[in-house]
């Protein structure tokens, strides 16, 4: 019985030092809409892990390329698809059929 | 030749640019002179396929037949919708009678000279179409949808404009 109370207490103690550690963000997905050939608002608080769903209402083919080459999500005309970030910085994006289409994502 | 066929698309295009001197073109017409516009890259970018054997200009002609298409058919799409008849124009007659010279002469061209020839033309082309896209058709576009079409395409024709010019200055 005694051999059981301090398994217990063991285990409840284990527990709570892992719920008591630095908290980490659960990755979240965000989505940009790409239409009338622009890239709309990208979010501001990217995280490593996140996900962007880049949704192309336009009725041309697009593309999100990273600059440097961390995603590439090729868009047909009402495609979507989702990304993974995978790297933090700064990463330069653009359509690749239509270079003057870009912006940034800052991922941290 | 090349300064003398956008000499020619700039006077068919300015005789709706210039309201003070003719009517200002109606939505019918902007339909059919925008439509005949991207109706015209088409072709003129089949023939830079069949005949140009430069990745570069190749991939730019791809690039000018898929979304020149993607427009018309959008355009297309949208005068069903608010069941408008295209109306043909002297404007658009104009463009057509000067492509078909411009395809003729580019025809007898062939590598380098076929290239830049084309490249040439479609600088001088989009740079033309665009004038007239956003200083008369676009003004004097009445219905909301068909204005939005326009200034998409506006949009998606500088870069056209940009690709065709930096492919330019990649040719000489």
């Amino acid at each position: 019985m005694r051999l059981q109370l301090v398994a217990l207490s063991a285990a409840i103690s284990s527990i709570a030092l892992l719920c008591s550690g630095p908290a980490v963000a659960a990755p979240r997905t965000y989505v940009v809409v790409i239409d009338k050939m622009k890239f709309g608002p990208v979010p501001t608080d990217l995280h490593k892990g996140d996900a962007i769903v880049w949704v192309n209402r336009d009725f041309l083919r697009h593309s999100a390329t990273a600059g440097d080459g961390s995603f590439d999500a090729d868009l047909p005309a009402g495609a979507k698809k989702r990304t993974v970030l995978t790297k933090s910085g700064a990463i330069p994006f653009a359509c690749r059929y239509h270079p003057g289409m870009h912006g940034s994502l800052q991922v941290r | 030749m090349i300064n003398k066929s956008a000499s020619f698309i700039f006077a068919a295009l300015l005789a709706v640019a210039a309201p003070a001197a003719a009517a200002a073109p109606t939505d019918p017409q902007i339909a059919h002179i925008a439509y005949t516009a991207g109706s015209l890259d088409i072709a003129a970018g089949k023939q830079a396929l069949a005949r140009s054997h430069n990745k570069e200009v190749r991939s730019f002609a791809r690039e000018m037949v898929r979304d020149h298409q993607a427009v018309n058919d959008k355009a297309l799409a949208l005068v069903k919708k608010l069941h408008v008849t295209p109306e043909a124009n002297p404007t658009s007659a104009g463009l057509t009678k000067d492509a078909d010279a411009t395809r003729v002469r580019l025809a007898k061209l062939s590598g380098g000279a076929f290239d830049r020839a084309y490249i040439q033309n479609e600088v001088a082309y989009h740079k033309t179409v665009n004038g007239a896209l956003e200083t008369t058709l676009i003004p004097n576009a009445k219905n909301g949808e068909l204005k939005s079409l326009l200034q998409t395409g506006l949009a998606l024709f500088r870069e056209h404009q940009a690709h065709a010019e930096k492919i330019a200055k990649d040719l000489k």
